[in-house]
């Protein structure tokens, strides 16, 4: 079993729709959309949800003010400005460190579990996929991620499938490390622009910082054909392995309204290099 | 006014507007990269940078001489990042949140905090116009650090608010957006019309109507996909302030790091009403 991340670094350059694809184009496969903050790999996947789950990760502070007597030590202690002067906690800024619940001298605050999210296993037309959304607002993405992946290793071991297809998330931060974790391949889709390449630089720094062999795509390749000879001559310089190119094609956006992946859609230009690239990606990982 | 420019879904457009709002402002302006992960105005703005500051966040280190084992640091932890052993503690200083905890509570004060490096603020200026001067602020996440949203209160730090500023928020709905979005008088959402552009937008506007912050929308590559986004925010009243059309050569100037005001001088007075229609409400 092999485990492919898609990730990007920058947002909107194609991950999800890429992810989509492989999907469709894998025999056997458990999808991961790892993008719980803003996830729409369900909206190509239409997953029909089977087992439904609460996410609840870190706590909250709560102050009980009949037992309060206004000292002030909470609001002196806490780091993240999350008590107010008359009080009250404010559950957005609150870190769930609970600082404030350890020095309170008269046992006036109580942790409280928050629920930042829910994650799903689900069926869908290619096969299994795990899915979640983080709460607005809501911290532990990380953590949610972790669970998300695990899950979808579980149970592509379990059933014997060849591949978990991960959707990342964009930036470098938490969620994109934590759905790095344990990967045989970081296939960042970049597109040719002087961010897409800035970013994809970045974020090609972490996955090797966590030991994950990286490939590069350029996605709508054609929108400026200097701009990827340049990202083509960057993975050179750099030992990143270049994949493949895929072309804009407006089919991909009238797919996208359907609710399907692109290689179900059309049999146009970028049908065939998606084809072309998944080819690459199962005989070199 | 603060003025931040947000979207759900990443790729939208964001720097885009970000940036074409600050070049084109007729008064001095400044500009917050807040997307610290993957920071881009830069790239639009290329102001003169002079400055660059190394950002830290306070971990644990433990004085193993005074430490006694009690574990009491690990138990008041609330994010596993201290285990006590039986002659040792080990500190996981990626899990630490910098809250403070351990070192106050050590009965003995073995723990005292150090700083460890997380990344870095730069700031700069360009003259835009005759008299005008747009200081631009951004953070740099260091590769393989997780956290960022110490770092955008860094970049937040330097906010001037006796000028008008300009906040680039990142992606999503989780803390570094929020984090960024907080304290704006107005957030502009700028939104693709297509279906993941319209399901992040609804993301975002509960987050939006829950920090309590008024907020417009910006149709990006209009004319591409379909009318959702357009019906949506007709049902729930919010008002789409501009729309910029799907047009390759925006994308090829966006792909160069030309700003929509450089390569579509009309852009120029587009965005300077839309900010005077946003600050005169």
């Amino acid at each position: 079993m092999k485990q492919l991340v898609v990730i990007s670094g920058k947002g909107g350059t194609g991950k999800t729709v890429l992810t989509a694809s492989f999907a469709a184009l894998a025999e056997s496969s458990v999808v991961a959309d790892c993008d719980v903050d803003a996830a729409d790999l369900h909206l190509l996947l239409q997953p029909t949800v089977i087992e439904k789950h609460i996410f609840a990760a870190g706590k909250c502070a709560r102050i009980d003010q009949t037992l309060c007597d206004q000292c002030g030590e909470c609001v002196d202690r806490c780091r993240f400005d999350a008590i107010s002067e008359d009080f009250v906690v404010d559950p957005i800024s609150c870190e769930g460190c609970a600082f404030c619940h350890f020095v309170c001298p008269t046992g006036a605050i109580e942790m409280q579990e928050r629920t930042s999210g829910e994650w799903f296993v689900s069926e869908t037309r290619f096969g299994p996929m795990v899915h979640a959304q983080l709460g607005i607002a809501e911290e532990n993405s990380g953590k949610l991620v972790s669970v998300v992946r695990q899950k979808a290793k579980e149970m592509a071991e379990a059933g014997k499938h060849d591949w978990v297809i991960v959707d990342g998330a964009p930036g470098i931060g938490c969620p994109v490390i934590a759905s790095l974790s344990g990967a045989d391949c970081a296939l960042v889709v970049t597109e040719p622009t002087l961010s897409g390449l800035h970013d994809a630089d970045r974020v090609i720094g972490v996955a090797r910082h966590f030991n994950v062999p990286v490939k590069l795509l350029v996605n709508k390749y054609d929108l400026n054909i200097e701009m990827t000879a340049e990202i083509e001559g960057y993975c050179e310089m750099n030992n990143v392995p270049f994949i493949g190119r895929i072309a804009f094609d407006e089919s991909v956006v009238k797919a996208m309204v359907e609710g399907k992946t692109i290689v179900e859609f059309s049999d146009g230009r970028a049908k065939e290099e998606v084809v072309n690239v998944w080819r690459e990606l199962r005989a070199s990982i | 006014m603060i003025l931040s420019v947000a979207s759900g879904k990443g790729g939208t457009g964001k720097t885009t507007v970000a940036t074409a709002l600050a070049l084109s402002m007729g008064q001095d302006v400044q500009l917050l990269d807040c997307d610290v992960e993957e920071p881009n105005a830069h790239i639009f703005i290329r102001a003169e940078m002079d400055r660059s500051i190394r950002v830290c966040t306070p971990v644990p280190e433990i004085d193993k001489d005074k430490c006694d084992f009690c574990g009491k640091c690990q138990e008041v932890c609330a994010f596993n990042a201290i285990a006590v052993l039986k002659e040792d503690v080990l500190v996981f200083r990626e899990l630490c949140h910098g809250c403070g905890s351990c070192s106050f509570l050590c009965p003995r004060g073995a723990i005292r905090e150090v700083d460890k490096e997380i990344g870095c603020v730069e700031m700069g200026t360009l003259k835009i116009g005759a008299r005008d001067t747009l200081r631009f602020v951004h953070g740099k996440l260091d590769v393989g650090q997780a956290m960022s949203p110490p770092l955008i209160r860094a970049v937040k730090e330097y906010q001037d608010n006796t000028s008008s500023v300009i906040i680039d928020v990142p992606p999503g709905t989780s803390c570094p957006a929020i984090e960024a979005m907080r304290g704006s008088d107005f957030c502009l959402l700028v939104t693709e019309p297509t279906p993941f552009g319209l399901y992040d937008l609804t993301l975002a506007v509960e987050a939006l109507r829950k920090l309590g912050i008024p907020f417009g929308v910006i149709v990006n590559r209009s004319g591409l996909g379909d009318a959702e986004v357009e019906d949506y925010c007709r049902k729930e009243s919010i008002p789409i302030l501009m729309r910029i059309p799907f047009k390759r050569e925006i994308a090829v100037a966006y792909s160069e790091g030309i700003s929509i005001i450089e390569a579509m001088p009309e852009y120029r007075a587009e965005f300077r009403r839309l900010f005077e229609d946003i600050r005169t409400g």
